[in-house]
C-alpha cells in the first residue's frame, strides 16, 4: 500500500527565543527581528508522515505551505528531512489571513492538488496558538478530522488508527481515509536533516527565487526537475480573492496593549492557619487561582 | 539554541584554506560524479557549500541530542548480558540521530552509499562530536575502518561492506591482546584456514576493544602458524552476523563511559581475509592506526574546546570578593590560555587532515591511473608531511587536551571537583586520548625522526617566508628565535651520536618543534582573520617561547654523564 500525504506547514517567528525587539510600538510582531522558523508541532507532523512513509514504500510526502516568498525554506527543510516535493502558495492578496481565510486558501490549494488520502499538520502554530487552521481545513473539504494525534499507529486498507493526547490521558480512534490529522507537540521529534538530501535538494527553488538567484547553474534546473518547487497564486488555486488575506477575514484586531509586569506590593504573613485561608479566600475572590 | 558549526568560526575559517581547492578537485575527479548522483557537486563552491550544509546538521545534532546525552550517558554506560552490548539509552538515540541524518561512511565513495567528503570536514564533523561528548565520538569514529576495508579489500568486499557501515552500521578494529598493547607484534589471535569450508577461522581472545560488539570487525591476527613477530600477522573481516565472537565482560573505565570496551572472544569465528597475508601489522594497520591517531587528535581537540568553554563560561558568572573571576589575572591567564591551546590544537589539527587528504586522495586515484610523475611526486611529498605531522599532533593536542580539562576543572576551585558540574567528565575523558592510539611517548618516538631528519625544520622554514602583516612581525621574530633555539638543541642533541642520550630528550625536541609549528600555525589564522585568531597567536607564541628557552636551557645545561642519576632502577 502506498499513501499520498499532504503536509501542511508553516513558517512562523521563533516566539520561544523572544527578546525586546520582539514587538512592534503599534503592538504587531516584528517579524525581522525574530527568526523564522518551521513551526514546532508542523515539525512532528511531518515525523508522522515521513514514518508512514518509511512503513509503507512509494508512499508520498508533500508541502504546502502559505507565506511570503522566503516561505519556500519550509518546503526545503521538508525535502532536506525525506519529503518529496512541495507547494508554496504566494500571493499579496493572502496577507494579512486570518484562520478563516487561510484554511480557505489552503483547502483550495488542496482541492487543486486533489489526489490525496490523509492530510497532516500540526495542532497549532506557535505564534497565534489558535488550533483553527487544521480543523477548518478539514470542514471546508469535507473530510473528517483526528486532532491532537500523538501517533499514527497503523493504515490498513481505508482504515487509520491513531492515538490521540488528551487532557487526563490517551485515547485510540479510528477514522477512514481520506482525513485531516492534526498532530500534538508531545508526538516523536522531527528526524534530523539529512546529509544527502540536503546536497539532493539545496539548490530547490520557486520560480520567483530563481529569478532572484546569484548563482546560476544552467542546466541544473532542467537536469534535475524535481528542483523546481511549485509556487502558486490566488489564480492557480481558483480562489475567490474576496476570502482570501484580509478582506476575506472576520477576524479584527480591536487594540493590542503592550503589557508590563510590576510586581506593586508584597505583604508577608505569618505562616497561621487563619491567615493562609484568608490567602486563599483572597486570591479566588480576584481570580488570581480558581 | 546554538550550533556547533556556526558558534565555531574557527571550523569555517579552516575549511576554507587554500590547499582545499586542490584536495576537493582530487576527490571530486573533477566532479565528474554529478552525472550519475543526485546529490554530487557540480564544482569547487558548490562542493563546499554541501561541507557546510552538512557539517551544520552535525552542529545541530550535536547541540540538541548529543551533549545533552552525554551526562546522562556517562552515569548510565553500556551493559553486557549474554555476550552481547546494549549501548546506553542516550547513546542509541545519538547512533539514531546520526544513521536517520546519514552521517556514517561520511569519507566513502558514493558509489558505496558514501558522501565522499574529504577528511578534513569529516574530521571536522568528528571535532564536533567530541565537543558534545568524547565517548560517543569512539563509535561514530570507527567509521573510520571503512577507509581501511576500502584501501585494502578487494572489491567484492568493498561492496558487501561498504554500504552496510553507510547505512549505519557500526565498526571496531580489534588489535590489542592481554599480552599485546603498545606491542603489537606480540599478537596470538590466531587464524586457521579450513581447505574444506573454504575460509579463515579465529580463535583467541582480545582485550580492550572499543565497541567489541560491533556489526563489522577488522581483525589483526596471527596467520602463519610459528611465527613470533609481526610478520606473521594478517588482518581479518569478521561479520557479526556469522556468530563466533562473544564479548566476555566490559571494563569499567574512568572516562568516555559511553564506549563500551569490550573483552572478546573468539570461537570458530568464520573470517575472511582482507588484502594480503602477513601484512596485517606492516602495512594495514599502521595505515589504520593512522587513520586512528588523526580521529583521536579531533577527539582532543573537541575536549579542549568543550574544556575552554566550561572554563569561560564559569570564570564570567562566578563572583568572588565582588566580581566575577575572571576579572582576576591569575584566572583570566589560565582561560586565554586555554583558548590558546584549543586553537593552537585545532590549527595543528587541519594542517594535518589537509596533509592527509592530499596524499589519500592521490593514493586512491593511483589505484585507478598511473599517476602523472608530478603527481607522484606530490603524493609522496604530502604522504611524508602527513607522516610527520601525525604523531607531532596526537602527541601536543592530548597533552593539551589534557591541560585545559585540568584547568577547567581548576576554575571552577571546589565545585569543579564535584559531580555537578561537566568538567569533571571532560577531565575523565581527556585522560584515554594521550594513552590510546599510542601513548603521547610513543609519537615521539614515531616523531623524532622528523627532527633528526629536518623534515619538521624545513616546514618551519616555509612558514616562516610566507608573507605576513607588518604588525605581526614581532611574532615573527619570537618564532624566529625559537627556531634557532629548536634547530641548536637538536643539534646538541645529536652531537654525541648516542641514541639513548638522544632518546632521553627526545620528548623535548619533539615538543619545542611542535611549538614552533604551531606558533605559525596560528600566526597564519592571525594573518587572515585578526579578530578571531590575533589574541591566541599573542598568548600562545608567549607561552610557545617560554617552553622552547625552558627545553633549550635543560639541554644546553644538561651533562650527559647525568643520565645516570634517572635510572632509577640501576
Amino acid at each position: 500500500m502506498s499513501l499520498k500525504i499532504i503536509v501542511l506547514a508553516k513558517q512562523v517567528p521563533d516566539t520561544r527565543n523572544v527578546g525586546k525587539d520582539a514587538m512592534k510600538a503599534d503592538g504587531t510582531v516584528n517579524r525581522a527581528a525574530l527568526p523564522a522558523i518551521f513551526n514546532p508541532e508542523d515539525l512532528n507532523a511531518l515525523e508522522q508522515a515521513l514514518r508512514l512513509k518509511d512503513e509503507y514504500p512509494g508512499t508520498t510526502v508533500t508541502l504546502l505551505t502559505m507565506g511570503p516568498g522566503r516561505a519556500a525554506e519550509i518546503i526545503r527543510e521538508g525535502l532536506y528531512r525525506g519529503a518529496d516535493g512541495g507547494y508554496l502558495l504566494t500571493d499579496r492578496a493572502f496577507a494579512g489571513a486570518d484562520t478563516l481565510a487561510t484554511s480557505y486558501a489552503l483547502s483550495m490549494a488542496i482541492r487543486k492538488i486533489k489526489d490525496f488520502d490523509i492530510i497532516i499538520c500540526g495542532r497549532q502554530a506557535i505564534d497565534g496558538d489558535t488550533a483553527q487552521v487544521g480543523p477548518q481545513v478539514a470542514e471546508k473539504l469535507g473530510l473528517s478530522q483526528i486532532t491532537y494525534a500523538e501517533e499514527i499507529q497503523k493504515i490498513e486498507k481505508s482504515n487509520i488508527t491513531v492515538k490521540r493526547r488528551l487532557e487526563r490521558g490517551v485515547e485510540t480512534v479510528e477514522g477512514k481515509l481520506p482525513l485531516v490529522v492534526t498532530v500534538n507537540g508531545s508526538a516523536p521529534e522531527c528526524r534530523p536533516r539529512n546529509a544527502k538530501y540536503i546536497q539532493k535538494y539545496k539548490h530547490a527553488k520557486t520560480i520567483t527565487e530563481k529569478q532572484e538567484a546569484t548563482i546560476d547553474y544552467t542546466d541544473l534546473f532542467s537536469n534535475r526537475p524535481y528542483l523546481n518547487l511549485v509556487e502558486w497564486n490566488v489564480v492557480d488555486v481558483n480562489a475567490d480573492v474576496v476570502q482570501c488575506g484580509l478582506s476575506g477575514s472576520p477576524t479584527k484586531v480591536k487594540k493590542i496593549e503592550n503589557v508590563v509586569f510590576h510586581a506593586k506590593e508584597s505583604k508577608t504573613l505569618e505562616p497561621t492557619d487563619a491567615n493562609i485561608d484568608e490567602l486563599m479566600k483572597e486570591l479566588i475572590t480576584n481570580h488570581t487561582i480558581g | 539554541m546554538a550550533n556547533y558549526f556556526l558558534d565555531t568560526p574557527a571550523l569555517k575559517h579552516h575549511l576554507h584554506h587554500p590547499l582545499m581547492k586542490r584536495i576537493v578537485e582530487l576527490k571530486e575527479r573533477n566532479y565528474t560524479d554529478k552525472d550519475s548522483f543526485d546529490y554530487a557537486p557540480y564544482d569547487y563552491e558548490d562542493a563546499m557549500d554541501s561541507y557546510e550544509k552538512v557539517l551544520e546538521i552535525v552542529g545541530e545534532i550535536c547541540d540538541e541530542i548529543v551533549a545533552p546525552n552525554a551526562e546522562r550517558v556517562d552515569q548510565e554506560g553500556p551493559k553486557v548480558k549474554d555476550g552481547r552490548v546494549t549501548y546506553a539509552s542516550g547513546t542509541q538515540q545519538n547512533l539514531d540521530a546520526v544513521r536517520k541524518a546519514g552521517l556514517m561512511g561520511i569519507s566513502m565513495p558514493r558509489r558505496y552509499g558514501g558522501l565522499n567528503f574529504p577528511i578534513t570536514p569529516y574530521i571536522m564533523a568528528a571535532d564536533m562530536v567530541s565537543r558534545a561528548d568524547a565517548g560517543f565520538e569512539n563509535l561514530w569514529g570507527l567509521q573510520d575502518c571503512a577507509e581501511t576495508l576500502y584501501e585494502f579489500g578487494n572489491d567484492d568486499q568493498r561492496q558487501r561492506y561498504i554500504p552496510r557501515v553507510c547505512a549505519g552500521e557500526t565498526m571496531s578494529m580489534d588489535l590489542t591482546e592481554p599480552d599485546a598493547g603498545s606491542d603489537l607484534q606480540s599478537v596470538m589471535l590466531k587464524a586457521t584456514y579450513s581447505e574444506k569450508d573454504g575460509c579463515w577461522y579465529l580463535n583467541g581472545v582480545k582485550r580492550f576493544i572499543t565497541n567489541g560488539d560491533s556489526d563489522i570487525h577488522l581483525v589483526l591476527a596471527r596467520s602463519e602458524e610459528g611465527t613470533r613477530d609481526g610478520r606473521g600477522l594478517s588482518m581479518f573481516i569478521y561479520d557479526k552476523k556469522n556468530g563466533g565472537v562473544d564479548v566476555r565482560r566490559i571494563e569499567n573505565k574512568m572516562g568516555i563511559k559511553g564506549s563500551p570496551t569490550c573483552e572478546l572472544v573468539y570461537k570458530n569465528a568464520k573470517a575472511e581475509l582482507c588484502g594480503e597475508r602477513k601484512l596485517g601489522l606492516i602495512k594495514y594497520v599502521m595505515a589504520l592506526m593512522n587513520g586512528a591517531r588523526l580521529g583521536i587528535m579531533a577527539q582532543a581537540v573537541g575536549l579542549s574546546e568543550a574544556s575552554f568553554r566550561e572554563g569561560y563560561a564559569y570564570a564570567s558568572e562566578r563572583k568572588q570578593f565582588g566580581k566575577a573571576i575572571i576579572e582576576f589575572p591569575a584566572v583570566y591567564e589560565m582561560v586565554a590560555l586555554m583558548r590558546a591551546k584549543a586553537d593552537a590544537s585545532r590549527a595543528m589539527l587541519y594542517e594535518t587532515s589537509r596533509f592527509v587528504d592530499v596524499y589519500k586522495a592521490l593514493d586512491d586515484i593511483s589505484r585507478e591511473r598511473k599517476l602523472e610523475p608530478e603527481e607522484r611526486q606530490e603524493m609522496k611529498k604530502y604522504g611524508k608531511l602527513a607522516d610527520a605531522f601525525t604523531p607531532l599532533g596526537k602527541g601536543m593536542t592530548t597533552e593539551y587536551a589534557n591541560q585545559n580539562a585540568y584547568d577547567a576543572i581548576q576554575i571552577h576551585g571546589g565545585s569543579g571537583f564535584m559531580k555537578d558540574y561537566a568538567c569533571e567528565r571532560l577531565y575523565r575523558d581527556a585522560r584515554i586520548t594521550n594513552i590510546y592510539e599510542g601513548t603521547t611517548q610513543l609519537q615521539v618516538v614515531a616523531a623524532i625522526r622528523h627532527v633528526t631528519t629536518g623534515t619538521y625544520l624545513t616546514k618551519i622554514r616555509e612558514y616562516e617566508a610566507l608573507e605576513y602583516k607588518p604588525e605581526l612581525e614581532d611574532l615573527r621574530q619570537k618564532l624566529i628565535e625559537m627556531t634557532s633555539r629548536y634547530d641548536e638543541v637538536v643539534g646538541l642533541a645529536l652531537e654525541p651520536k648516542d641514541s639513548e642520550y638522544l632518546d632521553f630528550h627526545a620528548r623535548r625536541l619533539v615538543e619545542a618543534a611542535g611549538h614552533c609549528i604551531m606558533g605559525y600555525l596560528l600566526l597564519q589564522d592571525a594573518n587572515k582573520d585578526e579578530e578571531n585568531f590575533r589574541r591566541s597567536a599573542e598568548v600562545y607564541i608567549s607561552y610557545g617561547q617560554a617552553e622552547v628557552n625552558k627545553i633549550y636551557s635543560y639541554i644546553t645545561s644538561f651533562d650527559r654523564e647525568d643520565l645516570g642519576y634517572f635510572k632509577v632502577n640501576d
